[in-house]
């Protein structure tokens, strides 16, 4: 076998082959199109990178260290082909996905949302004017709209609301209610420590752990600022 | 060089293997669907009197194994192989099921591909002559699929359009040597291809690619032409994933008048599954239909694609993007 300087070179003159077609290609905005200089030009990165793989394991000391370097940098030139195709293949692709439905969406979610906190609000004044004080009832008002979207939850309701209205029942508190009591049901059948326990917070851990976060910095903010 | 093979990835038998009996159990959606009538069985829901989704899972996979081997007039000991294969993790309802057979059980897995992979492994034994008569079963269940892969399935989400609906549904097939006119001459096995989709929920996309390249392999290898094939089904891209095939197809100059995809068969639009149907039951539960069709001379040769994005709940979390894999069987009378 020749000499360590040799090998690397020979490797590395084939990488500069290849990276100046990857240039190429990348320039030029050709279409990767799956062909034969194409497949040729990875089954010969993959045989690089096999072979500089075995010399790396068969080197000792700095030499290990040398193919190491080699080997990463032909990682790299696969990953950057295979970026190429990402972008060839979506750009073949993108125009037949069916158009995102926003605008829709969003009114969607604001007549729903509205109409769920409108409820919110007929409840609260309800609880006002039966003689609660305002702070009362609107804990009072948070409490029935979590009971509302547990219920719903429970009799297979709010998913339908859900599918629907989108961040219109996702985003008020009965869709808090919604993510745990969901995940309440469908883990209760691995039991009630590992199912229901472990695994009632997965979706709403998030809002959980974020909202804390969130209002620790405001807090601190409106203490400096105040 | 091996004899047996054509070209790069097809394999060619010599006695071609023949599928004996067939017999798929399907959800209530998928009952009430175009297809409905042609399936032995439906549910009336999805949980089936079982305690959990996975339990009902597992029951509709071993229905249809036991209805395939009465159908043939045998029974689980007939079996020399049992080859099985679902979504979930470590393929459970594969295991429980070749639990009641008691034979020798190899499991497997290609997501949506299953199906084929299971014809293909068993054709292969039995041209090989290591088994007279092999079983194969593929299912799926929209409700484990969900609450594994996505959300609890009472959660209040919307679904993007490019989304498909998990099939509930299990197919199976008993494969011998002669005894039937449905024979499966030759068999495509596919690679991975990769081209960097890493959206879980337009799996279509990334999976065409796969598609078009075991066509693509398939027609070189053979010497076949597109016209050459009553049918050519893919099962399953969906919506958006034949769309996004049948464009490549153009982009190759390959006709694409007989190609059609199972996940767009099994539901009707007004069924609100999106971008249509998906999992291992769908191929698996169509290519009943498929064949009861040929029986009746609709068709003469098919040629079926089963089309597995391998992708896992951790490594789509992590932003890998979706290995995919197509096989193909060819299937004729």
């Amino acid at each position: 076998m020749n000499d360590v300087g040799e090998r690397i070179k020979q490797i590395e003159t084939r990488m500069l082959e290849r990276t100046k077609t990857l240039k190429s290609y990348e320039s030029q905005q050709k279409p990767v199109q799956d062909n034969s200089v194409w497949d040729n030009l990875n089954m010969e990165m993959q045989i690089d990178h096999q072979k500089v793989l075995l010399w790396e394991a068969e080197a000792v000391q700095q030499d290990k260290q040398l193919f190491r370097e080699l080997r990463e940098k032909i990682e790299k030139q696969q990953t950057l082909a295979h970026d190429l195709v990402t972008l060839s293949y979506t750009k073949k692709t993108k125009h037949l996905a069916p158009p995102k439905t926003i605008a829709k969406n969003v009114v969607l979610a604001f007549l729903v949302g509205g109409t769920i906190t409108t409820i919110g609000q007929v409840i609260l004044n309800l609880y006002t004017n039966g003689g609660l004080m305002e702070k009362e009832a609107a804990a009072a008002t948070s409490a029935s709209l979590i009971f509302l979207g547990a219920l719903l939850t429970g009799i297979g309701i709010y998913d339908k609301i859900g599918s629907f209205a989108g961040a219109g029942s996702l985003v008020p508190i009965t869709g808090f209610a919604n993510s745990i009591v969901s995940s309440a049901l469908e883990y209760k059948r691995e039991g009630f420590l590992y199912g229901v326990g472990a695994k009632i917070f997965t979706i709403s851990g998030p809002v959980i752990l974020y909202g804390t976060v969130v209002s620790m910095v405001v807090g601190l903010i409106y203490y400096f600022v105040r | 060089m091996a004899q047996k093979k054509l070209g790069k990835q097809t394999l060619q038998f010599g006695s071609a293997p023949v599928i004996l009996s067939k017999a798929s159990v399907v959800g209530p959606k998928e009952g009430q669907g175009p297809l409905g009538s042609y399936f032995d069985l439906a549910l009336q829901d999805n949980l089936d009197n079982q305690k959990s989704w996975e339990m009902s899972e597992q029951k509709i996979m071993q229905h249809s194994i036991e209805l395939a081997l009465e159908k043939a007039g045998l029974v689980p000991d007939d079996l020399d192989l049992y080859l099985a294969g679902d979504l979930l993790n470590q393929i459970i309802s594969s295991n429980y099921t070749a639990r009641f057979l008691s034979t020798s059980f190899l499991g497997l897995y290609g997501a949506c591909s299953t199906l084929v992979e299971g014809l293909a492994v068993g054709s292969l034994l039995l041209d090989g002559e290591y088994a007279d008569t092999v079983g194969v079963s593929a299912s799926s269940h929209h409700d484990t699929a969900e609450r594994q892969l996505r959300f609890p399935t009472e959660l209040g989400v919307q679904r993007p359009p490019s989304a498909q609906w998990t099939v509930t549904g299990a197919g199976s097939y008993i494969l011998t040597k002669a005894g039937s006119l449905l024979k499966i001459p030759q068999v495509t096995i596919g690679k991975i291809v990769d081209k960097g989709v890493s959206d879980s929920n337009d799996m279509g996309t990334a999976m065409a690619a796969a598609a078009l390249d075991t066509i693509k392999v398939h027609l070189q290898d053979t010497g076949n032409k597109m016209e050459d094939y009553d049918l050519i089904i893919t099962g399953d891209l969906g919506l958006l994933g034949l769309n996004v095939l049948k464009e490549l197809l153009k982009h190759e100059n390959l006709p694409t008048d007989n190609v059609s995809d199972c996940g767009i068969m099994i539901y009707a639009p007004d069924q609100d599954t999106h971008s249509g149907g998906s999992g291992c039951g769908c191929s698996a539960v169509v290519l009943c239909y498929l064949l009861d069709q040929m029986l009746k001379n609709k068709y003469k040769k098919i040629f079926l694609v089963g089309t597995g994005a391998l992708l896992s709940p951790t490594s789509i979390f992590q932003g890998e993007s979706i290995p995919c894999i197509a096989h193909g069987a060819v299937i004729e009378k």
